[in-house]
Formats: structure tokens, C-alpha cells, sequence
């Protein structure tokens, strides 16, 4: 993960062509994760000013668009997006459990569910790290990325619950204790920070594009992903997997979007620090 | 004679009719003698460019001086050294208090006293151009005061040498300055209506109009109501029991750049102000909602300390009448919140995550999200650096041959 370089523009070579494709993410998968990570970046960016509202950056920035209701306007249009494409996902999983009765949805080299391999992995993985074993191979899933799944999955149920019960206090008040009133506030605040400091430094690191292209080479699938491919070369299933090679403007655009990303998502992780560690 | 009477009496034609009632009294009474007396002295002094032997211009506009409020009496009522042509080589300076004797004594007494040669015509204006109070040619007219003030209190370097505040820019740019300068409001409060006018008192002497103890008095001369309520409340009635610290009305709406208090900057600027001595309130405030927006500006309706606590007669919650008391705070949210019911009410607007023993379901739900926060953060922070390294190792190692492939 950490050799892709991805910092180049690619253009167009005889090189590339000749080489196989295999579809990691659908078009409907990146699609999702666009909306993701364009609403997250749009609630980062409004929710920020709001948590460290006596941030004097938080004032001009929330002077700018317009002061604090405009901000809040955004942060819950944002919200909304975001809150379609979880519930969009959710869909989409009743669907391929329900109707299409996909099998291995929650078990097995295909599921996003923890499994025993993942502890080893993990274990396996920090062995590594510091030199006390081989590197682990890893299958379609691996343990950091369904942590990433879950973190999210976590996270939006969260955050999203503390948010609409802020949104609807009244309404949430007919059921929830009086102090959880206090404490969405506290939670949603936490969950955020924690959501920003992760995605802004950790998920950023490893910086596969394959997010946005929805394919990698048959080198790249082979040595990330051993034993999927492994697994799937024995099942000789390997060629339902084959993809187009992304068009090269594509793969530049993915990169520009992607790096854009990045510029905003690090700007807003070091007005985070500021804000945390220069105020509370 | 009759062109002069004419002459006299045309300016005051258009004037209130009680200075008409009153120059009319006068004329009948003194003019004839006055009269004659200002033609003698305008003789020489009408002409405006005539200087005295110190080079003192002693030019007098006889037609102004006619239509003021002195245009009845006789030159040497006033300059009372001077009977006759030619002047006696020493001539006292004019006084006012002659005949004003108890404003001299209250100036004598005041602030002001020593800080002018002339105190009264500093205020009053040319001595031979004075109107009363009612008339907009005074310069002690509502209108005209504060630039009538400004004249002295304006001035920086003045500002500077007493130590005082430049306050005329706040105060014109204040609700009230707006009212007279803007609206030319004759009721609202210029310089004069708080801090008098001849017997001004440092704001430090307990007599001065503006000393604190004296100010709910001050603005409730016109402010009636609030001063009311404010004396219904814990602040007023310490006050009023003599505590010096309880707060009078400059301390949240300052003295001179007072704003309209539904104005977004007056409700970003009072919070601190009720902060500065609740200070543990308004940092557990700090910590909501209410303030984290509301800190941010632009329309500025969340909740500040007095649209929960009121702004005038603040009662304790124990008090069935203070609008945070228990049986009072569904109407008291409502107002915002228009959904509010029993239990909605029962958010703490001042809860402490940070006090356990308080707020101690608040106070784990916050240690619980801190540890979540900073384990996941910190062992994902190790791993990818530990990661980092081991990849940058393994290239080393793996040598040109990889690295070749890639690019």
C-alpha cells in the first residue's frame, strides 16, 4: 500500500495498455464514496468553525459564508447527503442479502465482518512491522480496511444520531433522558474529532487510487491482495474480475479530485489541532 | 429710532412665543434705555474687525445680539467697568455670575471649575450670541450638546491630559447618540441629561449623577420602566443594599457606546460582560451549543445569559417568578424552542462534563468518547508510522530491481 506512489499524472503509453485490469470497487461503490467524502469534507469544514467557535479562523471563515446560520444551513445540508448515501448503503445491502441472496455478505473472504484471520493478520502485520516475522497475505478485505468500514459504519450511526437529536431536541426529548440532551453535543463533538483526526491523517496515508478508478493491475491486485487472487486463479474465477483499463483523463481526474481532498482535509486537520490543543 | 425697533423685533418674529412674550416684556420695559445704550457701544463695536489694544477682537454683531437672550440689556450691565468713552485702561472680565449666581456656584463646585478661563462661554458660546436652551441657536440646545461637548471632549489631547476616555466618537456612534444626531430626537439623552449641566461630578464622587450607586436613578429618569424592574431583581436590590460590585446598567450596556441591545454586536459584546463576574456560568456556557454558535456571529439568536435569566429584574430559580424557575422554563425554552416540553427542559444549559459528581452521566459519556478518541488515534498513528518505516526498509532491500518496475 504504502509503495504507490500515485503522485504522477499517467498519459496515455503502449505500456499501459498491455497491461490486465482487475474491478476492485463498482461505478455505484465510488459513486458512494464520492458522496462520502465530498459531504464529509462539506460537515468538516462547517462543523469545525462551530466546535471551536472561539477560534478567531472560525469567526472569519463563518463571517464569510455568512455567519453562523449559514453554517449551520451547510453543515445540515451536508448531513442530509451524507445521511442519503448511508441509507443508500443500507439499500444496497438488504438487496444483495434479500434479493439477490448473495452469499458470504457477512462471512468469509468477501464480508466486511472480523473474522479470526483478521487477528492474525493484525498480530502478523505489527510482527512485521518491527521485524519478527513475514509479511502477512492478505485476502479482499484487509483488517485495517474493515476497520476503516466499521469506524464509518460506527461513526454515521453516531454522529448522525447525536446530530438529528440536536436538529430535533423536542422531538428526541420525548424519548431520550433529559442529560442525554447535554451529552449528544458532547458525543457528536468527540465522534467528529475523532472522525477528522483519523480520515485528515491515517486513512489519507496509504493514498490508493484504485478508490477512485475502481481497478488496479494485475501486479497491484497480486501483491496487495495475494490471497483473493490466489484464491480466485484456483477457483478460475479470475477473469470475471477483469476490467477496462481506466481511461487515462480519468485516472488524472481521480488524482486531482483526490489530492484536492487531501489539501482541504489537511488544511482542516491543522486548524483541528490549533483549535483543540490551542483552546480547551 | 422706529427703523431700529423694527430691526430689533424682526428675528424674534419667527421664535417661540414665550421669548416674544418675553422680549416684548423687555422691550417695553428697559428698550428704550438699552437701545440706546447698545447704538452708542455699536458705534464703534459693530465694526467686526475692531481690536482691542491686546489685539482681542472686540467686534460685537449688534442683530445677533439684539435677538439673544441678553439683546435687552445695556453693554454695561455686563461690562460693568465700562461707562464711557474712552475706556478705562483696565477692564475686568465679565461675570456671569453676577447675575447668575447659583450656576456660577454650581460650576465653582464642579469638575470643570478652573479648567477654563472663560467656563461659561465654553459652554454657552459667544457671550454676545447666547440663545436659551429651547431654541436651536443655543449651543446648550439638545441637539447641538454634544458637539457643544465635543468641542473640549473630542479633543485628544485634552482627552489625554485629564486622563479621560475619548468618548464623544462612542457616544455619537451609541443608540443615543444615533437619536439625537440621526433622528434628532429631543428627548433622548445627550451629554447633559446624565451628567447634568453647570455642578458636573467626577463619576468617583458619590453626589455625581454618574456615580454608580446614582446610575439606575440617572437612566431611570427616562428609562422608568426598567429601572422598575432592575430594582425588582437580585442586581438592583444589592445595589441598593450597598454592594459595590452588583451591577448597574454601564456595566452591561457600557456608558457612552451604548447599542440597541437586539443588535448582533451588543449580543456578542454582554455576554463576557456577565461572565466577568459569573465566571464559572459562563464557562460551563462556553461548552454548549448555545455559545459555540453563537460565538460565531451573523444572526445571533441563540441563547445568550439574559434570554433565559432576563435582562432587568434577574430572580433566582428558587424564585416562582424568575423565568428559569422550574414551573417557568417550558415557556422560558419555548420561546426559541417552540416544541418544548417537560423533558426537553430538563437539559442543563450549564452542564460540567468535566464535574463528575454534577453531571456524571455527562462526565462518562466524555471520558468514554476521550479514551475512544485518543487509543484509536494513537494505535493507528503507531501503526502506519511503524508501516512506513518497515515499507521504506523493505524497498532498501528489495533494491533497484522494484523500484525500476514501478516508474
Amino acid at each position: 500500500m504504502t509503495e504507490e506512489t500515485g503522485t504522477v499524472l499517467v498519459e496515455p503509453t503502449e505500456d499501459n495498455g498491455k497491461e490486465r485490469y482487475y474491478v476492485r470497487f463498482t461505478l455505484a461503490q465510488r459513486y458512494l464514496h464520492a458522496m462520502l467524502f465530498t459531504s464529509f469534507l462539506g460537515l468538516a469544514a462547517t462543523g469545525l468553525p462551530m466546535r471551536f467557535s472561539d477560534n478567531a479562523t472560525a469567526r472569519v471563515f463563518a463571517s464569510a459564508v455568512g455567519g453562523f446560520g449559514a453554517i449551520l444551513f451547510l453543515h445540515k445540508f451536508c448531513a442530509i447527503v451524507l445521511t442519503l448515501a448511508f441509507l443508500y448503503h443500507l439499500k444496497d445491502l438488504a438487496t444483495r442479502v434479500f434479493v439477490d441472496k448473495e452469499k458470504g455478505i457477512f462471512w468469509g473472504p468477501n464480508s466486511m465482518v472480523a473474522n479470526w484471520k483478521d487477528v492474525q493478520d493484525l498480530v502478523g502485520h505489527l510482527r512485521w512491522f518491527v521485524g519478527l516475522g513475514p509479511k502477512p497475505k492478505f485476502d479482499r478485505f484487509a483488517y485495517w480496511e474493515k476497520f476503516d468500514y466499521w469506524a464509518v459504519f460506527w461513526g454515521m450511526i453516531v454522529i448522525g444520531f447525536s446530530g438529528y437529536a440536536m436538529w430535533f431536541a423536542p422531538f428526541f426529548a420525548r424519548f431520550l433522558p433529559g442529560w442525554a440532551l447535554n451529552a449528544v453535543l458532547v458525543v457528536h463533538g468527540e465522534e467528529a474529532l475523532l472522525a477528522i483526526l483519523f480520515i485528515f491523517s491515517i486513512h489519507f496515508v496509504p493514498m490508493d487510487m484504485v478508490i477512485f478508478t475502481g481497478k488496479e493491475t494485475e501486479e497491484e491486485f497480486k501483491k496487495k491482495r495475494t490471497l483473493e487472487y490466489e484464491r480466485l486463479a484456483a477457483e478460475g474465477k479470475l477473469e470475471t474480475r477483469v476490467g477496462d483499463r481506466p481511461v487515462y483523463w480519468w485516472v488524472n481526474f481521480a488524482k486531482v479530485i483526490g489530492f484536492t481532498a487531501i489539501l482541504i482535509g489537511l488544511v482542516l486537520l491543522v486548524l483541528t489541532l490549533i483549535g483543540y490543543f490551542g483552546t480547551s | 429710532m422706529n427703523a431700529d425697533l423694527c430691526k430689533t423685533e424682526a428675528p424674534e418674529v419667527g421664535s417661540r412665543s414665550k421669548i416674544v412674550a418675553v422680549a416684548i416684556a423687555a422691550l417695553l420695559l428697559f428698550l428704550p434705555f438699552a437701545l440706546q445704550a447698545q447704538a452708542d457701544c455699536l458705534t464703534c463695536h459693530a465694526d467686526q474687525t475692531l481690536q482691542d489694544a491686546s489685539g482681542k477682537n472686540v467686534g460685537v454683531d449688534g442683530d445677533k445680539f439684539h435677538s439673544s437672550i441678553h439683546g435687552s440689556l445695556s453693554c454695561s450691565d455686563c461690562h460693568t467697568t465700562i461707562k464711557e468713552y474712552p475706556h478705562p485702561d483696565t477692564v475686568t472680565t465679565v461675570k456671569c455670575s453676577a447675575c447668575h449666581a447659583d450656576e456660577g456656584k454650581a460650576v465653582a463646585g464642579s469638575i470643570h471649575d478652573g479648567t477654563s478661563a472663560n467656563p461659561c462661554t465654553s459652554c454657552h458660546g459667544d457671550a454676545h450670541s447666547i440663545f436659551p436652551k429651547d431654541d436651536p441657536r443655543a449651543a446648550v440646545y439638545p441637539l447641538n450638546i454634544p458637539k457643544t461637548c465635543g468641542t473640549c471632549h473630542a479633543n485628544e489631547s485634552l482627552a489625554k491630559k485629564y486622563g479621560l476616555q475619548n468618548v464623544y466618537a462612542t457616544y455619537m456612534d451609541s443608540i443615543h447618540g444615533y437619536a439625537v444626531s440621526k433622528e434628532g430626537l429631543l428627548v433622548a439623552a445627550n451629554c447633559m441629561s446624565c451628567h447634568g449641566s453647570h455642578k458636573i461630578l467626577s463619576h468617583k464622587d458619590d453626589k455625581s449623577t454618574t456615580a454608580r450607586v446614582n446610575v439606575p436613578n440617572t437612566c431611570g429618569a427616562c428609562h422608568g420602566g426598567v429601572k422598575d424592574e432592575y430594582l425588582s431583581g437580585v442586581h438592583g436590590k444589592a445595589v441598593v443594599a450597598g454592594d459595590a460590585t452588583a451591577p448597574v446598567c454601564t456595566d452591561c450596556h457600557t456608558a457612552h457606546a451604548i447599542l440597541q441591545p437586539t443588535e448582533s454586536s451588543f449580543r456578542m459584546q454582554s455576554t463576557p460582560i456577565c461572565g466577568s463576574c459569573h465566571k464559572e456560568e459562563l464557562a460551563t456556557y462556553r461548552d454548549t451549543f448555545h455559545s459555540q454558535l453563537g460565538l460565531l456571529g451573523g444572526y445571533v439568536e441563540t441563547a445568550r445569559c439574559w434570554d433565559c435569566h432576563g435582562a432587568h429584574g434577574n430572580l433566582p430559580a428558587s424564585d416562582p417568578a424568575s423565568p428559569i424557575n422550574k414551573a417557568n422554563l417550558i415557556k422560558t425554552c419555548g420561546r426559541c424552542h417552540k416544541d418544548a416540553n417537560a423533558s426537553f427542559v430538563q437539559y442543563q444549559p450549564h452542564a460540567n462534563p468535566h464535574n463528575r459528581k454534577l453531571n456524571p452521566a455527562l462526565y462518562f459519556v466524555r471520558l468514554f468518547m476521550n479514551l475512544l478518541l485518543w487509543s484509536t488515534l494513537s494505535f493507528f498513528t503507531l501503526h502506519t508510522l511503524l508501516w512506513f518505516i518497515r515499507a521504506k526498509k523493505e524497498q532498501g532491500k528489495s533494491g533497484q530491481s522494484a523500484g525500476e518496475k514501478h516508474d
